[in-house]
């Protein structure tokens, strides 16, 4: 559906023989019906990313390809056909001030030659999907951050793309309105089958509605793959802090010190249905030995749980040994938390 | 204060006359002006460098002439221009000789406040549209000068206020106006009173003009 190949932009810098590569070299696959997600942090290239795949940047080297289309291979008008069939939506909305909603959504339509008599359907059957038919007649700056996006993603839709472009959609918006956003945006992908495309700096975005993620790092892709794949076994240190970060817990340095010495301390990940079991009583039942546990947390991921848990083992250097192995075997992934830094 | 009255109806009819004189000559110029100046602003956004129709020489060479011009005082202006006026309009006396300079000074003015009005619209819009698949001239028309209406409106009112002050020197080639009784009675024949007659005229025109301008700004504005 989206392919990137070999994709590089330089932008030239004001300062002659000052180049910023914003992307390099970056391959990525986004199959037909799914929601991708690419995370990285401020000035990873994420926006030069989605930009590409709509030829609002032209890459400096590479394929943009969109539903079989090199995009740039396409002449000016065709190029134009083609972003008809892919709706973007803006983390600054992008909508017109003078304008109403009802407005804001036909005045496209109108400009990409669909008929008058259809307009004023489409118009109301996307403003009735995202819950504002009764905003019809309100200016944008009448409405929430949340309506206004919403009233942005009816703009996306009125033109039924095939695929939906996010740039951090949701970035402006309080933790509430972007659950609403995220849940709309899942509804879309469920009803339409519309491919999602979205970039964000917040993994929360990413474990709601992903199914798969790319991480970014410099204009480089560092790590992609099914979201719980990258969750539950990160290869890089940039996806590991993005992972910890909606598992606060930071254990201070004196306290694994001290406890160390009388015992390890482990972390466990628990995927899908070993999210469930009770691992350490059953380890504490079998084994001679005691857990404490420091910390825990158990997150929703789009379609099954993920959850982490912190603990300290106390016992024979045999038992422990014989504990984890357990563990293991029982497919909870185990790794011992050492001091930072 | 009899007296005051006495004058009015010596010179009504002579300010009335000049009264319609400003109005000629200021909305005949204005809608020239109008006319070439929307279109050089719009040229001015679209051709400076990073914008759509990025084009060094053209925006280089209108930014040149536009301030060439901007620098010349309307007097200047208006002798300079006698021998084109002539040429052009057949005449340069009278309303119709003194609307060439008054356009030729007027529209790059114009052009240079629709350039920053269009250049307040948020960009972030206009890539909107662009995302969207529609035509660049479509954007400029339907979103860049719809969204800068409001910034338009205030632009215009300003050079209008402006147009008014050239044309007191219309007078010079016979154009008439409110600008040339004030100084034909006032300061060549010392008869103060239709001096200050036509100056609280032109104060209530201007005021007038400025609030109709804001409310007008305003209500585009939707906010
Ligand atoms: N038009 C441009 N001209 C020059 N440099 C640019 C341009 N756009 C982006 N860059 C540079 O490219 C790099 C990547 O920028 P980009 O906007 O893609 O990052 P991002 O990951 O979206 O960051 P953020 O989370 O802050 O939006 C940055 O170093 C940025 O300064
Ligand atoms: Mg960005």
């Amino acid at each position: 559906m989206i392919e990137l190949k070999n994709v590089t932009k330089k932008f030239e810098s004001k300062k002659k023989g000052h180049a910023i590569l914003a992307l390099k070299n970056v391959n990525l696959t986004v199959n037909q019906g799914e929601i991708f997600g690419v995370i990285g942090y401020s000035g990873a290239g994420k926006s030069t990313l989605v930009r590409c795949v709509n030829f609002l940047e032209k890459p400096s080297s590479g394929e943009v390809i969109v539903n079989g289309q090199t995009l740039g291979k396409l002449t000016n008008d065709q190029l134009r056909q083609a972003r008809q069939n892919i709706g973007m939506i803006f983390q600054g909305f992008n909508l017109l001030k003078t304008a109403n909603v009802y407005d804001n959504i036909a005045i496209p339509l109108k400009l990409t030659g669909i008929p008058a008599s259809e307009i004023k359907a489409r118009v109301e059957k996307y403003l009735n999907i995202v819950g504002l038919s009764d905003k019809k007649y309100v200016f944008p700056n009448q409405l929430s951050g949340g309506q206004k996006q919403r009233v942005a993603i009816a703009r996306a839709l009125s033109h039924e793309p095939d695929i939906l472009l996010s740039d951090e959609a949701t970035s402006a918006l309080d933790p509430e309105t972007t659950d609403s956003i995220l849940n709309l945006l899942l509804k879309i992908n469920r009803e339409f089958g519309i491919t999602i495309l979205l970039i964000t700096h917040e993994m929360h975005v990413i474990q709601k509605i992903c199914d798969r993620v790319a991480v970014m790092e410099n204009g480089e892709i560092i790590e992609q793959g099914n979201v719980i794949d990258v969750y539950s076994d990160p290869q890089t240190t940039t996806t590991e802090r993005f992972v910890s970060s909606i598992f606060p817990s930071d254990i201070p340095n004196e306290i694994i010190e001290e406890l160390a010495q009388r015992g390890p301390i482990i972390q466990l990940t628990f995927v899908g249905e070993s999210a469930d079991q009770p691992a350490l009583s059953m380890l504490a039942k079998k084994f001679d030995i005691h857990s404490n546990i420091l910390s825990g947390n158990i997150v929703q991921l789009k379609d099954r749980p993920f959850g982490k848990l912190t603990a300290h083992i106390q016992g024979t250097k045999a038992e422990t040994d014989k504990a984890l192995h357990y563990l293991i075997e029982q497919g909870v992934k185990v790794s011992e938390v050492k001091v930072n830094g | 204060m009899a007296n005051f009255f006495d004058q009015i109806d010596r010179w009504g009819g002579l300010i009335w006359q000049a009264t319609i004189e400003t109005f000629q000559m200021v909305s005949i110029s204005l809608i020239i002006s109008i006319i070439i100046g929307l279109p050089l602003g719009i040229l001015l956004v679209i051709t400076r460098p990073n914008k759509s129709y990025n084009n060094k020489f053209i925006y280089q060479s209108l930014n040149i002439v536009i301030n060439i011009i901007r620098s010349i005082p309307f007097i200047i202006l208006l002798f300079t221009l006698l021998p084109f006026t002539r040429f052009i309009v057949g005449t340069s006396m009278g309303v119709r000789g003194v609307i060439l300079p008054l356009v030729v000074f007027t529209a790059p003015y114009i052009a240079r406040l629709m350039e920053s009005a269009l250049l307040e619209v948020d960009r972030g819009v206009l890539e909107a549209y662009e995302a969207m698949g529609i035509k660049t001239r479509d954007i400029i028309w339907h979103v860049m000068v719809r969204e800068a209406r409001p910034s338009i409106i205030l632009g215009i009112t300003i050079a209008v206020i402006g147009l008014i002050g050239a044309t007191a020197m219309a007078g010079l080639v016979g154009a008439g106006g409110l600008g040339d009784v004030a100084y034909r009675f006032g300061h060549l024949r010392y008869e103060p009173e239709v001096m200050y007659v036509t100056i609280i005229i032109l104060i209530i025109i201007i005021q007038a003009i400025q609030s109709i301008g804001n409310v007008l700004a305003s209500r585009a504005k939707k906010d």
